[in-house]
């Protein structure tokens, strides 16, 4: 008899819990993919399309989708470092195909060059330059992503990139060097190679 | 506290309290306290960067070609957390361009090139001798103008600073411990001008109306410690009861603003905050004279004191000198005997090496140490860590300096957060005692600044994601806008189509109804019995078409009468036409009637 009453109790237990899953489940279902948005707040939002989504987040949802996490170079080794540890993959390198890591770059306008087309306006994915038809255009620097994107359909060709300068507000200092330990009758060896 | 003290053994001793950690480096002091501050002369040129302060870098307002006194603004503040900049000495502005700066990136900075006319002209000045009358705006004001700035190393401006909110600060800590080795500004400061930093303090205390006044002094220091007690005699009965001098035992680094507090009162300001948080404010002595001179003397910070010491220099000793002097000329001065190994901005422990031949001295150089290497020997190369644990034990913020190391070196800026790498004070007490020699401050200072750096990237990351959605919804919106005006166009374009259909049916068209008598009269000439439609009508409409009938023959025959011979007969047989019509009709109507 007992073994009646304990598998009827388990029942009981089960359609309880069972029930109060499946009413969580839809209570509680969290709207869109929370992982579409971890991945995006990890990628560096340059918009460019390099990896071959129109943006950042199709992107994040390519990656949550299954595609491999290394397209992204503005982001280079540091976002896919940051991305394999978020869905617990193996780092892999930077797929050269869709470019290489270059440091941060800004758009600059040739500004006596312009003409004016507001064609670089329709590209950049930020909003930021600044401009009217036929007045002289100029890029927004602080708002500028440097995704290149400005580039291709200037007529003239006066849009430059710039890799961002460093001034005493953006400076800080560097690890010391040479970072691994070396022996002190080595030290003179490592200078030479250093220089 | 108490009992802790008793536990300590410091009961004989209530003038301080410990704070964990610290060393006992040789304080070198001595070499240059031997004579009281020199002035330095006036030099042909001066060069004053812009960035002489943390903030905003000030704005140049005067031109190549300007000339300008002692004294006048040359650089404005910009922003809030600024300062301005003034011309050291009177003289014509020869170039405003980027030149290196004192600062350990060796990076150039906008300086302001003088070139001096040796006059030394002041700028017009009112000095304020009845300044206890005038108004803390007033005060503040001045002090904003004179650009002084925490002279003690940090470069912070001070009108920034005492701007904070007066309600609950009551405690005033005045820093003269001058921990670090070498250094001795501070010291010879306070042994000459001990009136000038009470009057400095004078000020301030009318900004706030401190409760009490904590003068901190290290006890190496006996000859300013007389000159702080002296000085303390001729304070006003009031503010000597406030004021409290108390030494303190030399130990760096406790004068650190931090360990200073901790010392003086027990307390220990909160992880990430100020000592404002306890209701606290902590000047440097430097800052406080300078205040003093800023707003009684209307002198702005032109000047400061600065320690020239180091075995290469013959002269060594505290000297006076105006800002935007060059570096070169001043150790030329003190007798530099050859090109030095080294030359460090600041002290042996948190000082700077200087690379560039032609810097300026700016407002946060308190020392310059030019030392032999038999003095102090370049640090060997770092060997790996031992894990002995003397870092955790001298650590003044009582963090674990070896534990941070890992973090840096393996990148993992998490973990070194919550391990609290920026409660470091970046002392270098650590790497003092480290055996092996592994240069720590720099792995924290690499560490923080590329923490700073990675926040600052993923905040414009996330601007660039707001502005990059924003922009997506914005283009939606005007596609959609063009999709509903194009629907509008077609739906008016339909409107008007059936609207103009339904307005022939109702609205007599003068065009269809000319055709529809055109019909009728072409079947009525053809002599196609009319009728059809006659036989139903009534006496009245017989009756009037009797009448139109007979209207029309009238005309005829008068036409008749006046007609041509040859359209007579045509004539003669509508007339005859017309009168059969009328018979026609009267039979009908005829009818009709009865």
């Amino acid at each position: 008899m007992i073994i009646v009453w304990s598998i009827l109790a388990l029942l009981v237990l089960a359609v309880l819990f069972g029930g109060l899953l499946g009413y969580a489940s839809v209570r509680f279902r969290p709207e869109g993919n929370p992982i579409v948005d971890q991945i995006d707040q990890i990628l560096p939002q340059t918009q460019c399309g390099q990896c071959g989504h129109p943006g950042c987040r199709p992107y994040a949802e390519a990656i949550a989708n299954g595609e491999a996490i290394n397209k992204c170079p503005p982001g280079g080794e540091s976002t896919i470092q940051e991305l394999a540890d978020l869905l617990d993959m193996e780092p892999v390198p930077l797929d050269a195909e869709h470019g290489e890591e270059k440091p941060r770059q800004v758009a600059i306008i040739r500004e006596d060059e312009c003409i004016g087309c507001t064609k670089c306006i329709q590209a950049c994915p930020v909003d930021a330059i600044l401009g009217a038809a036929k007045q002289m255009h100029t890029v927004i620097e602080s708002e500028c992503t440097g995704c290149d994107l400005c580039v291709d359909p200037c007529p003239v060709d006066c849009i430059d990139m710039v890799p961002v300068a460093t001034h005493l507000q953006t400076w800080h200092w560097q690890p010391p060097k040479p970072d691994y330990q070396i022996i002190a009758t080595d030290r003179d060896r490592s200078d030479q190679e250093a220089a | 506290m108490n009992l802790m003290r008793l536990l300590r053994g410091q009961a004989a001793e209530p003038g301080w309290f410990d704070f964990p950690g610290g060393i006992h480096p040789p304080d070198n002091k001595a070499q240059s306290l031997q004579t009281p501050i020199a002035e330095f002369p006036l030099q042909a040129q001066y060069v004053v960067p812009v960035n002489q302060h943390i903030g905003a870098l000030a704005v140049p307002c005067v031109t190549v070609g300007d000339q300008v006194l002692t004294g006048q603004i040359i650089a404005e503040a910009a922003g809030f957390i600024s300062a301005p900049a003034h011309a050291p000495t009177s003289g014509t502005v020869t170039a405003i361009e980027d030149r290196p700066v004192p600062h350990p990136s060796g990076l150039t900075v906008t300086c302001i090139v003088i070139q001096a006319d040796g006059q030394d002209t002041w700028r017009p000045r009112a000095p304020w001798p009845d300044w206890p009358a005038r108004s803390h705006a007033d005060l503040l004001q001045r002090l904003q103008e004179a650009g002084v700035t925490g002279l003690g190393g940090a470069s912070f401006p001070t009108a920034v600073k005492l701007a904070a909110d007066r309600a609950h600060i009551d405690t005033l800590v005045v820093n003269g411990a001058e921990c670090e080795p070498y250094i001795t500004a501070d010291q010879a400061l306070i042994r000459e001008r001990a009136p000038t930093l009470y009057r400095g303090i004078e000020v301030v205390h009318k900004l706030y109306d401190f409760q009490r006044i904590l003068i901190g002094i290290e006890d190496n220091k006996p000859d300013a410690i007389a000159a702080l007690h002296a000085g303390l005699q001729a304070l006003p009965e009031t503010l000597r009861q406030r004021c409290e001098i108390r030494v303190v035992p030399t130990r760096y680094p406790s004068g650190g603003e931090r360990q200073l507090i901790w010392l003086l009162t027990g307390r220990e300001v909160p992880s990430g905050g100020l000592p404002m948080d306890l209701g606290m404010l902590c000047h440097n002595v430097g800052t406080l004279a300078a205040v003093a001179d800023a707003v009684i003397e209307d002198r702005p910070l032109i000047s400061r004191i600065t320690t020239l010491t180091g075995d290469h220099l013959r002269r060594q000793g505290n000297i006076e000198v105006r800002l935007g002097t060059s570096i070169d000329a001043l150790l030329a001065w003190a007798g530099l005997d050859t090109a030095p190994e080294r030359l460090i901005m600041g002290g042996p422990m948190m000082g700077f090496a200087l690379n560039e031949p032609g810097l300026p001295l700016v407002k946060a150089t308190n020392c310059l140490l030019v030392p032999t290497e038999q003095e102090l020997p370049t640090p060997p190369p770092a060997k790996p860590c031992i894990r002995c644990g003397h870092c955790e034990q001298v650590c003044p913020a009582s963090l674990l300096p070896q534990q941070l190391m890992w973090f840096a070196q393996s990148r993992e800026w998490d973990k070194a957060e919550q391990h609290r790498l920026f409660d470091c004070i970046e002392c270098g007490a650590c790497a003092y005692v480290c055996p092996s020699h592994i240069p720590l401050v720099q792995y924290y200072r690499a560490a923080k600044g590329t923490i700073h750096r990675e926040k600052a990237e993923h905040q414009q990351a996330e601007r660039a994601r707001i502005r990059f959605e924003a922009r997506q919804a914005r283009l939606e919106q005007e596609a959609a806008e063009k999709e509903a005006r194009r629907q509008q166009r077609a739906q008016a374009a339909k409107a008007r189509q059936s609207e103009s259909a339904t307005a022939v049916d109702k609205a007599s068209d003068p065009v269809s109804e000319a055709v529809e008598r055109a019909k009728a009269k072409r079947t009525g000439e053809q002599g196609t019995p009319n009728t059809a439609p006659t036989a139903n009508l009534s006496a009245e409409q017989l009756q009037a078409r009797l009448d139109q009938q007979r209207d029309r023959l009238a005309k005829a025959e008068a036409k008749l009468a006046d007609a041509a011979p040859e359209h007579r007969k045509a004539m003669q047989m509508t007339v005859s036409k017309l009168q059969q019509q009328i018979q026609k009709t009267e039979a009908q109507l005829q009818k009709a009637e009865s």
